[in-house]
């Protein structure tokens, strides 16, 4: 790697912007080659995959066109974990949002154990997800888990059984695992903002409510931002939680937690139908790009006043 | 939620305490109803870890009576998973892997970020535009190339086709690259000027001065990858193979009903990086934010 020591002495005609070019490649020609094979090669190999019978077993794979795409699209299966995967995001990234918002905003009074509750918090962030999903599976038991016991208590059945209540009874394990990097991501926010801001507008007579509305919240729409993104990425991208915590039957026995990701993994990995995976993925990949070509319109828009 | 909020009065937080001062009474309450709000939290967000050890430690029997603390707690459990399962094959797999992979990224991500940051040649936008854009590539998409080309290589079910994927980052090189424009360029060229080759001033200068945000992307390599579920899921085949997600995973799938080994196994898992967590906590939090706030 350490080409340009030996290398320069000898190539000591060479001008030294040419010098520092060849350094420049001879660092990058290793991560470009790994980007080109294990990135944008594979990602253009979907796509081919994608148009053939592909069969893991068969050694033939025939070029099919469209036809992957149209058996996807015409899957019930496919638009009922479509469905689902925008149902936990419409459940989730609101709930780990507000949740997380209003701890931070907690936190921000609580000066005497405000460390100590921000690492309590995060705990479940950091906790290995595999482990945390079966515990979860396991509160969730019917007759012996406590969550099973408090869903009893209010009249409901076994949430993580019923198919109504088994989407949302997942989504509570996801906002717990990321409701502590939310309250640290705000309280940074929160601390961004100066102070001179909230006194200047005292001064002016603002009082509670209208710091909150006129300060708070626009100053800290960067921080939204970020979080609305990162929150949309996690949970289109949803599946050890949902496989670990249906893990007999994953999906459920009816679909009604199965995912896009969920999906393309039974169809490509169990059931080996590879190509019509790779629709699959090549779907989910046109509407990642949508969803933040999307954001980028409309998030960077707000953030301007 | 911010209307739920507002009627406890300025929620301009800090700045309450410079406000004109309310009632002193008023804000104690108000103070002690944050700290009850909060440690009712605290108790919701813990309470999983404490059901999970409650169970590793009971016998079978005990699991299906209301106690929520065993009477007479027992190791056995425990004792076990480690016994009969390769448990701790599967936790020296994932440390092996996770070590690897970070030390990997590590260094070329802060390679390559220092040289698209600080070196000056022909093509440097297009590569970057290029390496950047593969964050646009859901894994998921990949898994299925990635298998094909396993299967041909004779990848399936060694170290190298579970780590593979994951040796460079193009979101590390993001990071490493806003860091590594920080760096001053005087200092760079007066490095150059005494003789230190091109290598020499990334690893000697530049590097030692974005060890922050060098230690923050350690860190989340080495957590992802030590939870990477779906690749290592699909490319491990024996047990022998198995890192600890996925060994934890078909285990429990296999154990039927017995919660008490499932928990204690998850227990095993959870426990060591429990303790990691409590002496980085500083330093992981920090992290998230510095990766955060940049991104």
């Amino acid at each position: 790697m350490a080409v340009s020591g030996p290398a320069a002495r000898t190539r000591r005609g060479l001008s030294l912007r040419a010098r520092r070019t060849l350094s420049a490649y001879t660092f990058l020609a290793v991560p470009l080659g790994f980007f080109l094979a294990i990135r944008i090669a594979p990602a253009a190999g979907a796509l081919v995959i994608s148009l053939h019978r592909w069969n893991i077993v068969g050694t033939d794979q025939p070029f099919v066109g469209l036809a992957n795409f149209r058996e996807v699209l015409s899957d019930r299966q496919f638009w009922q974990a479509a469905a689902n995967t925008l149902r936990y995001a419409a459940a989730g990234i609101p709930a780990q949002l507000a949740l997380g918002f209003a701890a931070a905003l907690l936190l921000r009074r609580a000066v005497r154990f405000r460390g100590f509750f921000r690492t309590v918090y995060f705990v479940p962030f950091v906790t290995p997800v595999v482990a945390a999903a079966w515990v979860w599976q396991w509160m969730y038991s019917p007759n012996f888990g406590p969550l099973a016991m408090i869903a009893g208590r209010l009249g409901l059945p076994a949430p993580l059984r019923t198919p109504a209540l088994a989407l949302y009874a997942i989504t509570a394990l996801v906002v717990w695992e990321y409701l502590g990097f939310q309250v640290v991501i705000f309280l940074a926010g929160l601390e961004a903002i100066p102070q001179v801001y909230y006194e200047a507008a005292a001064v002016d007579g603002a009082r509670g409510w209208d710091l909150f509305r006129h300060i708070t919240v626009p100053l800290l729409n960067a921080t939204l931002v970020f979080s609305v993104v990162y929150a949309t990425i996690v949970y289109l991208q949803l599946f050890t939680q949902v496989l670990n915590m249906t893990f007999g039957d994953p999906g459920g026995p009816l679909g009604n937690t199965a995912t896009i990701v969920l999906y393309v993994y039974t169809l490509g990995f169990q059931r080996f139908h590879m190509g019509q995976a790779a629709a699959a993925t090549v779907v989910l990949f046109a509407a990642l790009l949508g969803v933040a070509l999307l954001q980028l319109t409309v998030l960077t828009r707000r953030v301007e006043y | 939620m911010a209307r739920t909020l507002a009627p406890r009065g300025p929620t301009g937080l800090a700045a309450s305490d410079r406000v004109p001062r309310r009632s002193q009474a008023g804000a104690r309450w108000r103070s002690a109803a944050a700290y009850l709000a909060l440690a009712a939290g605290g108790v919701v967000v813990v309470f999983p870890f404490a059901w999970m050890l409650a169970t590793a430690l009971k016998t079978p029997q005990q699991i299906f009576e209301l106690k929520f603390w065993p009477s007479a707690p027992t190791l056995d459990n425990i004792r076990q998973v480690l016994l009969a399962t390769q448990f701790p094959r599967w936790f020296a797999n994932s440390l092996g892997v996770a070590a690897a992979t970070t030390a990997s990224v590590a260094f070329f991500d802060s390679l390559v970020g220092y040289t698209l940051a600080k070196l000056r040649f022909p093509g440097r936008d297009v590569i970057f535009i290029v390496i950047l854009s593969t964050l646009m590539i859901p894994t998921e998409m990949l898994v299925i190339p990635w298998y094909i080309m396993s299967a041909r290589l004779g990848w399936i079910d060694t170290y190298w086709g579970i780590l593979f994927p994951g040796i460079m980052s193009a979101f590390g090189v993001f990071l490493m690259r806003q860091f590594m424009a920080g760096v001053p360029d005087e200092l760079l060229e007066a490095a150059r000027i005494d003789g230190l080759s091109e290598f020499g001033l990334f690893a000697r200068i530049a590097l030692p001065l974005v060890r922050p945000a060098l230690a923050a992307l350690c860190i989340f390599t080495f957590l992802g990858n030590w939870n990477a579920f779906l690749w290592p899921l699909i490319v491990i085949q024996t047990p022998e193979m198995r890192t600890l997600p996925v060994g934890i995973a078909l285990f429990s799938g296999e154990a039927g009903s017995s919660w008490h080994l499932i928990m204690a196994a998850s227990t095993l898992a959870v426990l060591p990086v429990l303790a990691v967590f409590a002496l980085l906590q500083r330093q992981i939090i920090e992290g998230v934010v510095l990766t955060g706030l940049r991104s």
